[in-house]
């Protein structure tokens, strides 16, 4: 796996987390992608996901809580000819990320961004996260989450991404395909895949084995196209995956801003000239 | 032409090409003028979501390659801290101007304080090296500024340009220095790179960097060993210890007869120039020690005077900032008196003369 | 084209964190746990070579060996029928 700094594995992820599982289906869609290793770079927050970055070999930028988006939106803009990604998890990308998140999805700026959704905040030890479900047990909702999660998808779409789908660790084929799309688009695309945390989810949850994680990402998803003949009593509790939107029409940031530089500079040509 | 103005054209001149920000009062100007002019000299203007975001993608930039910059004024500077942090462990060259204002928090947007001194040096978290440059004049706005991304560039260091809402809002005649004539300096490269500076590779050179807030060995890659931990953050701190010299920006007045000298910066220091001027008028023998960089602290500078003046007196506009680092550098080899005001207004001259004969 | 054919499975037993992923979820079952809970390889001819015990291995610990032999045997018996 020439995408990967294997004299760094075995990596500090816990048994049977999903961040492997995600991260091997970014290289291979990275090589599916033809992405060029020396103009790529990868940027990711803090978190367990984040730290996928250091597993990768290219330019990687590990930043601060939150903020891989804007530190990715500084360096496409100064180099729009490189390959920008941003890697990183559900609590970084969502809660205190969020701004950042929605604001690069509204711009169209041509960065890839896949999510690695646990649910939680693992790093930290188990708290819960904007993509914790409502009933779940964290270490900080020890009595069952009372919060309601986001649609991530819908979120992001509806700030403006132009190409939006959702996965999981268990579907890694789909994951693969998904990420190989979100790279090859031109604007700025997002992959939600669902990764499982056996150590923290899981043991909270009564399902803190790998092999049953794996099992429940399959029994509670929904391919798209199924969903769409599905009642949503029969819908409830169930995560729809698929591509829900792809769009070229709307231009991409950084090419639009440097159109901007070529006309300045062309009219500033005609009037000295 | 404006404070704000003249640090537009200075780092125009330094050769910015990417400036990230957000509106504030009183550093607006610096974005809106260079929303305009940035894109006609083939550069990069982006009004990001937030402050914090703003710092991120300045970075982000540098480490592109680009010469990067960002503006704000105390609430905009208090969010920036954490990245600001992370400019300094991850040795990435970038300027941030302050238009200082009254603080704590929404405080008086439209007024002139020196309130972010300490917070210029200490307001992010841990031990991490920073420069902080203090302009009094129009002119020494844009001087200053070329001289900060000469410095981040040398030092590979966050250099902050501390002004305020009077030296940022003035307007004073100015005749610039010719394009090209004030020094610039270049990144450290890969084969003239200082011993203790590692040389700087950007992205999409190749080079596949991993850079990270994290401590890291020489890889680049994450660490938690003891040892990497100790080099590696005093180095940082010695980038910039070492250099004092270097760093020594001050301007003397009238200190060979001086019995009474007066520390001071920004704003403040043409008020104190000009109480100097009037009490040597009338005989008294009094000097000044102008700072045009803050920090590093120019102790030496203080030590020496100490040892040979009565008094020091440190006008600033907060409840005393500056002027323990003066005492503390005296010794108490002589005395060292405050003189603070804090209710938006400059330090006038009239009020510091008494102070200065007082004494 | 003939299906391909597995000469090998190997596991990097230093990696191998031993989640028991890819035991669990072979559709044919051609693994099984063995010492310390390495998976180790029961059917070999029973794999269809879906690689989705590598694509789910947290870990990039295994690999599955393409048997070489029986790919260039396919090509000859296609060239000659063809």
């Amino acid at each position: 796996m020439r995408f990967l700094r294997s004299e760094h594995l075995p990596h500090i992820w816990c048994v049977g987390c999903g961040h492997g599982i995600v991260l091997g289906a970014v290289a291979r869609a990275m090589d599916r992608a033809g992405v060029d290793q020396d103009r790529t770079v990868v940027v990711s927050g803090i978190g367990c996901s984040s730290r996928a970055v250091g597993y990768l070999n290219m330019d990687a930028l590990h930043t601060t809580h939150g903020r891989a988006l804007a530190f990715a939106t500084g360096i496409k803009l100064a180099r729009p000819d490189l390959r920008v990604a941003v890697l990183a998890g559900d609590g970084d990308l969502a809660a205190i990320g969020g701004n950042h998140l929605i604001h690069a999805a509204r711009r169209n700026i041509g960065i890839t961004t896949v999510c690695f959704n646990n649910g939680i905040y693992g790093m930290t030890s188990g708290q819960y996260s904007p993509l914790t479900p409502a009933g779940y047990r964290t270490t900080t909702s020890p009595f069952g989450h009372l919060e309601r999660d986001f649609d991530l998808c819908r979120l992001v779409q509806a700030a403006g991404a132009t190409y939006v789908a959702r996965s999981t660790a268990y579907h890694v084929h789909q994951t693969i395909t998904y990420v190989t799309r979100a790279l090859a688009h031109d604007g700025f695309s997002f992959v939600e895949v669902f990764s499982p945390c056996p150590t923290y989810f899981g043991r909270h949850n009564r399902m803190g084995d790998p092999v049953k994680m794996m099992q429940w990402l399959h029994d509670g998803t929904v391919q798209a196209g199924q969903a769409a003949r599905m009642t949503p009593e029969e819908l409830r509790g169930r995560v729809v995956i698929g591509e829900f939107h792809r769009t070229q029409e709307v231009p991409e940031y950084a090419r639009s801003y440097r159109e901007m530089i070529a006309r300045l500079a062309e009219e500033g040509d005609r009037s000295a000239g | 032409m404006q404070g704000n103005e003249a640090c537009v054209e200075g780092a125009l001149e330094a050769g910015l090409q990417f400036f990230a920000g957000y509106p504030i009062t009183p550093s607006t100007e610096i974005a809106e003028m260079l929303a305009d002019r940035l894109p006609r000299a083939g550069g990069f203007f982006i009004q990001m979501e937030d402050e914090i975001a703003s710092m991120a993608a300045v970075i982000g930039a540098s480490l592109a390659g680009m010469r990067a910059m960002t503006a704000t004024s105390g609430p905009g500077f208090s969010l920036k801290q954490e990245n600001l942090g992370y400019a300094a462990i991850t040795e990435t060259p970038c300027v941030v101007v302050n238009v200082q204002r009254v603080g704590p928090s929404t405080g008086m947007p439209t007024s002139p304080s020196q309130g972010d001194v300490m917070q210029a040096r200490w307001g992010t978290h841990g031990d991490h090296p920073v420069v902080v440059l203090s302009p009094s004049s129009v002119l020494e706005t844009y001087v200053l500024t070329v001289k900060a991304f000469a410095i981040a560039d040398e030092l590979r260091v966050p250099v902050i340009l501390l002004t305020d809402e009077i030296t940022g809002h003035m307007r004073e005649r100015v005749v610039l220095p010719d394009p090209g004539t004030l020094p610039r300096a270049g990144r450290p490269r890969e084969g003239q790179a200082p011993t203790d500076i590692p040389p700087m590779h950007h992205f999409g050179e190749g080079r596949r960097v991993m850079v990270t807030g994290l401590y890291r060995d020489s890889t680049g890659f994450w660490t938690e060993s003891r040892e990497e931990a100790d080099r590696l953050i005093r180095r940082l701190a010695g980038k910039v210890e070492s250099r004092r010299e270097q760093l020594t920006m001050v301007d003397r007045r009238h200190l060979d007869d001086a019995q009474v000298v007066v520390v001071a910066y920004g704003c403040v220091a043409r008020s104190a120039q000009r109480a100097v001027h009037l009490a040597r008028e009338r005989g008294r023998r009094v000097g000044m020690l102008r700072l045009s960089c803050l920090w590093p602290f120019p102790g030496h500078e203080i030590e020496a005077l100490a040892e040979q003046v009565d008094s020091i007196v440190v006008p600033e506009m907060n409840l005393g900032q500056m002027v323990g680092e003066v005492e503390r550098a005296a010794r108490g080899r002589c005395r060292v008196i405050g003189y603070h005001r804090v209710d938006s207004e400059l330090i006038r001259p009239e009020e510091l003369l008494p102070v200065l004969e007082g004494v | 084209m003939a299906q391909k054919k597995a000469g090998a499975i190997r596991i990097n037993e230093a990696w191998c964190k031993r989640c028991d992923i890819c035991i669990a979820f072979c559709p044919r079952d051609v693994l099984a746990a063995g010492d310390g809970g390495v998976p180790r390889v029961v059917n070999l001819p029973a794999c269809t070579f879906c690689l989705l015990c590598v694509l789910r291995c947290p870990d990039f610990a295994v690999e599955v060996i393409e048997d070489k032999e029986v790919a260039s045997r396919d090509v000859a018996t296609a060239t000659h029928a063809g």
